[in-house]
């Protein structure tokens, strides 16, 4: 009996954070609400034995079931027909085994019928989710649109809708079109409201993950006339009402349990959410930045099975006499994709955190209003969220596609056929530095806090945690590598010409993701020491590869980007 | 109708991932180095019961088992996926039973609970595999039984309709209610445990266990019946002593052999009479069969 969350004890370790008390203390409300719900804990230890019985679920039925499906999945895939989007038989399955044990409206407070956790461990989940079926993740996933609509939709729409998804009816976002991906500005859906004050849709949208989902999020234009990001609004489609069909679905490289749809909207009935004009601006940035996260917790999901897969093949696999784990080749590769799969899990933890933070305050402040030291705490841990998020994203998604490249390569000539698992993971990876904003639009988001030095602050009050042991030389050589990156930022920043920061922002983004990586392994490994090993790895790798960069960087000037195009 | 289920179910070692250690010196098992779980065709009758519930508004589901007191983790791990309660059947008594007295005890637990339209169970227990208990409890009780089934069709107008899964096919039958229904491997998996009802119900506790509890959470169980997992011993069912245990079972175990398989590599024959013909001959030879 497989399982997926009591194999990995690095998941309950990194469940188990100090600012898990604060976080869960705030959620629960002092845990006010054990008198009306039988089902919520009674205090801190309670409710952290809450997320690991849950997780104990999880780790079940992903292990035994869930993974077991995948292959059967990724073979079928999903469908198409008479304008609807059909999953694959052992999909199905897989839903419904996630309803019946309750998995679905996770991060949604009970009194919608959810389980009230934090982001933490319904991320933890997700990543679970992942490593046994990397597709069935955006399905299972998309639950956390709820979360948007909890925050931006009224309480009628509250009511009427975050139950239905805790009882188990799926979501999807629908903000893509033909000539909008990236660009999300250009939206052309159109919302028209009708003169008793309803809406209705028409247009069409194009990759639309789990577009045939019962409840859908939708960004059209409901400003006639414009053309920008501010004039388009956020609607719920019910699918109940109709008006909505799947015209084809996509042949995907992989991830093809997860139907990627082509929605026709012909009068679609829908129901404004918000505010007009903030669909955009507001509402889709802060649906983005959960799925951010989700994306990044199944590029970790990804990285653990590659890592395990590769691992385990190389023990079992013999060749000159001896496992093939036993040559240095073979075994530094796997020490690599260890350190890389540590390296964004430590990462993804630390973001998700921030993200509980300010997330609860934020909820809070729809009860009561904050005193000025929680609206101050607030707003420090939603900077480091939104600093951490196009980090954990950008740089996890690229770390699973190696490991899952590192993958294919420990299992030789084998991991090229169909008969190995790696070869789907290689296939479902690559999707994960793609959509919910490439990494490109990830380095984006992160360049700010690199020029406003916040990556800076956030290395420098790690490193003030203080480092002894064998941690000391560590930290030291961290430091060099922060000083190095400091100088880096500094000679770009002076620069003042925006292409040449441009040009150098993947760069610098790099690298302050991989010292602020190596700092929070650091910071596990004090009190765990099966991380000591980690970090010596992923700091020796990291130091080569800022180092690369720093020298590309002083070995460019302005004049140079010619050579590049720019 | 609402039907009262209920579901007969045992702890026992995790026979199926054995490693070195899981025989002692003596060819019995160690107990101590199996974990202990559910048996999984119990699981399989739990999974019947609770469709019926699903079906059968109003419907009780009860586990019965009988073990050490610590059996309560299957009554709670039943509860976890939709059982209404648990009762452990547990005394010292009761301890090194054959399936001839362990039927008996069961029979009076059952008895004791009265009010019953369905008993439920998995066809066997993976440390005996006997598959001896659950029909003498219907002979036991005087109610007809169903073996081996795989799903239960229907329950109306005070009869059951059951699919049972033979060797060469499938078979449906019906039976009057109330009867004994043993559930086959075959049959649907059980549903996971529940998030909320994991949440809920880990509080859940038989007396013996809430004596090691803190007084908080005693008086926690005390404003919650149903988190109470009734814990039931010899005498309170009525049992005979002469009936129960080690006196009432007639099965001695004579001696334990350890047996050391020895394997050859296998061998591939062709679908064809002379081959076969072959092949008995062989085995009548070195006396395998005949």
């Amino acid at each position: 009996m497989a399982n997926f969350y009591t194999d990995n004890a690095d998941l309950k370790h990194h469940l188990h954070h100090p600012l898990m008390e604060k976080i869960v203390a705030l959620r629960e409300r002092n845990f006010t609400e054990a008198e009306k719900y039988d089902y919520a804990p009674t205090d801190y230890n309670d409710a952290m034995d809450n997320y690991e019985r849950v997780l104990d679920i999880v780790g079940d039925i992903c292990g035994n079931t869930i993974a077991g499906n995948a292959e059967a999945v990724d073979h079928q895939g999903a469908s198409c027909s008479d304008g609807r989007a059909h999953y694959a038989d052992a999909t199905v399955e897989n839903l419904d085994v996630c309803r019946k044990a309750g998995l679905m409206g996770m991060a949604m407070p009970r009194r919608f019928g959810g389980l009230n956790f934090p982001i933490t461990p319904y991320i933890m989940a997700a990543e679970i989710v992942s490593r046994a079926d990397t597709g069935f993740e955006n399905l299972w996933g998309l639950q956390d649109c709820a979360e948007t609509l909890y925050e931006f939709g009224n309480e009628e729409q509250r009511q009427k809708y975050i139950p239905r998804v805790c009882e188990g009816e799926t979501m999807s976002m629908d903000l893509t079109e033909p000539d909008a991906g990236s660009d999300l500005q250009s939206v052309m859906l159109k919302a028209t409201q009708k003169e008793d004050g309803t809406w209705v849709l028409n247009g069409v949208k194009r990759f639309i993950t789990n577009g045939d989902s019962d409840i859908h999020l939708v960004l059209a234009r409901s400003e006639e006339g414009t053309k920008d990001g501010r004039g388009l609004s956020m609607f719920i489609y019910d699918k109940r009402n109709g008006g909505v069909t799947v015209r084809r679905i996509e042949n995907k490289m992989g991830i093809k349990g997860s139907p990627t749809c082509e929605l026709v909207y012909k009068n679609a009935p829908a129901e404004l959410c918000g505010n007009r004009r903030l669909g955009l601006i507001k509402y889709v940035m802060a649906l983005m930045n959960g799925a951010r996260l989700g994306i990044a917790a199944q590029s970790v999901g990804v990285s653990e099975l590659a890592y395990r897969e590769a691992h385990q093949y190389a023990l079992e696999r013999r060749q000159f006499g001896k496992a093939i784990i036993e040559f240095p080749a073979v075994s530094e590769m796997l020490a690599t994709m260890k350190a890389k799969l540590d390296a964004s899990r430590a990462l993804l933890y630390e973001c998700s955190r921030f993200v509980d933070m300010y997330k609860i305050y934020e909820d809070i402040a729809r009860e009561r209003s904050l005193t000025a030291d929680e609206r101050a705490e607030m707003k420090h841990y939603s900077r480091l969220a939104d600093a951490l998020t196009p980090l954990a994203k950008g740089l996890g998604s690229e770390y699973c596609n190696q490991n899952a490249y590192d993958c294919i390569q420990i299992h030789g000539g084998s991991g090229f056929m169909k008969d190995y698992a790696c070869e789907r993971l290689y296939r479902d990876a690559r999707i994960t530095s793609i959509y919910e904003g490439t990494t490109q639009l990830q380095v984006v988001a992160a360049i700010r806090y690199v020029t406003t030095g916040l990556y800076l602050d956030m290395m420098k009050s790690y490193a003030a945690e203080g480092f002894s042991g064998e941690l000391e030389p560590l930290a030291e050589r961290l430091a060099v590598l922060a000083g190095k990156y400091e100088a880096a930022v500094k000679k770009v920043s002076d620069a003042n010409d925006q292409a040449y920061l441009d040009f150098n922002a993947r760069r610098l983004v790099e690298m302050a993701g991989d010292i602020i990586m190596a700092y929070l392994l650091l910071v596990s490994a004090k009190t765990n020491e099966s991380f000591v090993n980690t970090v010596k790895v992923y700091t020796r790798m990291i130091d080569a590869e800022v180092t690369r960069h720093c020298e590309f960087i002083d070995n460019c000037t302005t004049a140079d980007l010619a050579a590049y195009g720019i | 109708m609402s039907l009262n289920i209920i579901v007969l179910a045992k702890q026992v070692p995790d026979t199926r991932n054995v490693g070195k250690d899981a025989m002692k010196e003596d060819g019995t098992i160690n107990r101590a180095a199996l974990p202990a779980i559910f048996n999984p065709e119990d699981l399989n009758a739990l999974e019947q019961a609770l469709r019926l519930k699903e079906t059968h508004p109003g419907s009780t589901v009860t586990l019965l088992t009988m073990g050490l007191p610590r059996a309560a983790e299957i009554v709670r791990e039943a509860m976890y996926r939709g059982a209404d309660k648990g009762i452990v059947l547990t005394d010292r008594a009761l301890g090194g039973a054959d399936t001839l007295a362990t039927s008996y005890s069961l029979a009076q637990a059952v008895k004791k609970h009265g009010n019953y339209d369905l008993i439920l169970g998995g066809r066997q227990a993976i440390d005996g595999d006997t598959a001896q208990v659950g029909p003498q409890i219907a002979e036991k009780l005087g109610l007809p039984q169903v073996t081996y089934a795989e799903e239960i069709i229907d329950v109306a107008d005070g009869k059951i309709t059951v699919k049972r899964r033979l060797e060469h096919g499938v078979e449906t039958v019906k039976a009057p209610l109330p009867c004994v229904v043993t559930v086959n491997g075959s049959a649907a998996e059980c549903r996971p445990r529940n998030a909320k009802r994991v949440m809920k119900y880990k509080r859940a506790a038989s007396a013996s266990e809430a004596n090691g509890l803190s007084d908080s959470a005693k008086a926690f169980l005390a404003a919650h019946p149903e988190l109470n997992i009734a814990e039931w011993g010899a005498a309170y069912v009525e049992a005979d002593p002469e009936q129960i245990g080690l006196a009432g079972s007639p099965t001695k175990v004579k001696a334990i052999e350890n047996v050391v398989f020895t394997a050859k590599e296998s061998r591939r024959l062709e679908n064809n009479d002379s081959q076969i013909e072959e092949l008995i001959q062989e085995l009548i030879a070195n006396h395998t069969i005949g």
